[in-house]
């Protein structure tokens, strides 16, 4: 498995579509900020983008990758390797590479502005990890359903379905839900709610992070309550783990019943 | 008869003021307490105290003198007592160190207590620990300036305010610094009063707060990093002119709190960095005009029960939200303002957009019917939510609508203290008495 992850990995972070996604968040982080100079600032406005583009792309990535890389993925399965690792492999190939290029391209214009050290290093941090978990949650449901489907616009479709119903219709139905039961206390609700999608639960641990969450009144209060403790941290790090966990448990199972 | 009476009394009087001797005290002079002067003087004497500590406990001034601190003399309270009590009229007091007064429950002991007196003056003194600071009780044309009330205030409960005032009229509160009281200055029952240039810091309350107070001003003061900025209550015909509130930011916290207030004024006013600027209740003909709000959460929250009000000529520059109004169907103004999100256009160049602008968006309407929706914010599916609302608005109150809305930023450098147009207290030219 390591051996595939490696040649994955390799072969990823010498294609163009790699260097041109760390170089596009370089300049983007530059741009910003050269033209704010602060970093709490630039920290708002990055945390839009990567809830935004790291999914998407990460999305895209993992299933452009797997149908790509379709006729190579034959022959190692004809070669004596087990199913799990080949296509273990290939997902954290993926996954890694996607992360490393967020990480250079945000991490290095952040240190050159002396970042760490400064109070924001703890937010920053909070950022990149963020963006690494999201990377590896969407490359992995991509990989899932790229496996699930052998036709590429159908499994196209649904992973950007997948992108679009979290990223958006996810946060429409629960804005539904709380404006249709806003005669209960909904703060529970919410928090539950919005614990169960990884880009909400990101969206919102950043945002406690930083003090915009002022602004979120009493029901920020719960959240900060809740993810303020020990135990709240635990459970969202948990949650975000199983975001990871399960749809890679899921790409195992496909791939070991799947008939080639 | 009474004209003669009149005339000998004055009279009198002219003796006393010709008459009118000087103490010293220090360790060294005949009086070595600032008690046994206050004893030995009579009316319209004055009472010069050297630097030193005095420990005397509670110094009652009961007749018509004048004291003066040369070089910051220190009255200590040991935390056991009120300290100064000025029951009389025509008190100058001025230039004291006053620390130590002990927090009581039972009652509301005071650095400096001015008591059922009028024409009084106190300046520059320093109240340190304080339970509460200076307190005014049921006096009249007095002055409070240019004095400094430091506290160490934890919670509400067990602290007092920096400057309290009680059944007063006609005082003039200015230049002075108040820091880590409950409240940095306090007005019940005040009328006709100015509070003006004075600075208010770390108060866990509110930086000033006015209850049941008609017909005051408070103009040029700073309100910085305060549980809140400022509250006024159950007032009527308050101006209010060329304020700072800033860094007013937490989960219960304001730059202005407005509570059934009527007919007031709110002017030239600066609202930065407040997680509210205003939030206004029960509030009606108030006029909003020339403030800034800057980079406010929300930077006018508008409950129910508010009407004809005019918001007019301010900016709205970055803030998360620019305007909430909670009750549809009221009618208040808010034409000619410059709002930073307005996307129109100008084509006559005279300087008004031609497209309406609407500053409540969808999201910020949706929150005000269902709080907990905040869990959204910033999220993809708000943005295009406002954005769609904003192409057609559907939702949004109707007339919640700026039809006039500016293209370029009011200036409003114009809009400080010194401005002749804000209206000037009868009192403040006697300031330099």
């Amino acid at each position: 498995m390591l051996k595939i992850l490696k040649y994955s990995f390799y072969d990823l972070i010498r294609s163009r579509w790699t260097y041109s996604y760390g170089g596009f968040y370089l300049l983007f982080t530059l741009s910003l900020l050269w033209l704010s100079n602060d970093l709490s600032k630039v920290v708002i406005s990055l945390m839009n983008v990567v809830l935004l583009l790291c999914p998407l792309i990460a999305t895209m990535f993992g299933v452009m990758y797997y149908y790509n890389s379709r006729e190579f993925t034959e022959l190692l399965l004809a070669q004596p390797v087990r199913r799990t690792s080949i296509f273990l492999g290939q997902y954290l190939g993926v996954a890694g590479s996607l992360s490393a290029s967020w990480i250079i391209g945000v991490g290095v214009p952040f240190a050159l502005y002396g970042v760490f050290g400064s109070e924001q290093a703890g937010n920053f941090a909070m950022l990149l990890f963020v963006g690494v978990v999201l990377s590896f949650v969407f490359s992995a449901m991509a990989f899932f359903i790229a496996l699930k489907n052998e036709n590429r616009i159908k499994g196209f479709g649904l992973a950007i379905l997948a992108w679009l119903f979290f990223a958006v219709i996810y946060d429409g139905l629960l804005l539904l839900s709380l404006s249709l039961l806003t005669e209960y206390p909904l703060e529970k609700f919410s928090l539950i709610a919005s614990m169960l999608n990884p880009i909400d639960l990101s969206r919102i641990l950043i945002l406690l992070k930083l003090d915009v969450s002022a602004l979120m009144g009493f029901t920020g209060a719960v959240f900060r309550k809740f993810l303020g403790t020990g135990l709240g941290m635990g459970v969202a790090f948990a949650v975000l783990g199983l975001w990871v966990v399960g749809p890679v448990m899921g790409i195992r199972r496909v791939a070991g019943r799947k008939d080639f | 008869m009474f004209r003669w009476i009149l005339i000998s009394t004055l009279m009198l009087a002219g003796q006393a003021v010709l008459l009118a001797n000087t103490f010293r005290v220090c360790k060294t002079c005949p009086a070595s307490s600032v008690r046994e002067a206050i004893r030995q003087a009579r009316p319209c004497d004055t009472i010069f105290v050297e630097t030193g500590i005095y420990k005397e406990g509670n110094i009652l001034i009961d007749k018509e003198l004048t004291l003066i601190g040369n070089g910051r003399p220190v009255l200590d309270g040991e935390g056991k007592t009120e300290i100064v009590t000025i029951a009389a009229n025509h008190v100058h007091f001025e230039g004291f160190v006053i620390k130590n007064v002990g927090t009581s429950y039972s009652e509301d002991r005071a650095g400096i207590r001015v008591k059922e007196a009028s024409d009084f003056y106190v300046k520059n003194c320093r109240v340190e620990n304080a339970f509460f600071g200076i307190y005014l009780q049921k006096s009249k044309n007095g002055i409070i300036e240019g004095n400094e009330v430091v506290g160490e205030a934890k919670d509400e409960v067990s602290s007092g305010n920096a400057i309290h005032l009680w059944y007063c009229n006609n005082v003039l509160i200015i230049n002075n610094k108040t820091i880590g009281h409950r409240d940095g200055i306090y007005l019940e029952f005040v009328n006709f009063s100015t509070v003006q240039g004075n600075f208010s810091e770390r108060n866990v309350r509110y930086g000033l707060h006015f209850m049941f107070s008609n017909d005051d001003i408070y103009r040029g003061n700073t309100f910085y990093n305060n549980g809140a900025g400022v509250a006024v209550m159950y007032s009527k015909r308050i101006g209010m002119f060329a304020n700072e509130f800033k860094n007013n930011w937490g989960p219960a916290a304001y730059g202005l709190l407005l509570k059934e207030i009527h007919d007031g004024q709110i002017e030239g006013n600066t609202f930065q960095e407040n997680t509210v600027g205003i939030f206004a209740e029960t509030s009606n003909r108030i006029v909003y005009s020339k403030n800034q709000f800057i980079q406010n959460g929300w930077a006018l929250k508008i409950s129910g029960g508010c009407q004809m009000n005019n918001l007019t000529n301010n900016n709205f520059i970055g803030n998360s939200f620019d305007l909430a109004v909670h009750s549809a169907g009221t009618d208040n103004k808010f034409d000619g303002n410059f709002w930073s999100d307005y996307a129109g256009y100008d084509l006559d160049h005279n300087g008004i957009g031609d497209v309406p602008h609407r500053p409540m968006k969808l999201f910020s309407y949706v929150v005000s019917k269902t709080p907990e929706s905040l869990v959204l914010l910033r999220s993809l599916f708000v943005d295009i939510l406002n954005f769609s609302e904003k192409v057609s608005p559907i939702f949004t109150p109707e007339n919640v609508v700026d039809n006039q809305p500016l293209l370029k930023t009011v200036d409003s450098q114009r809009w400080t203290v010194d401005n002749d147009t804000a209206p000037v207290h009868p009192l403040s030219s006697t300031v330099n008495r």
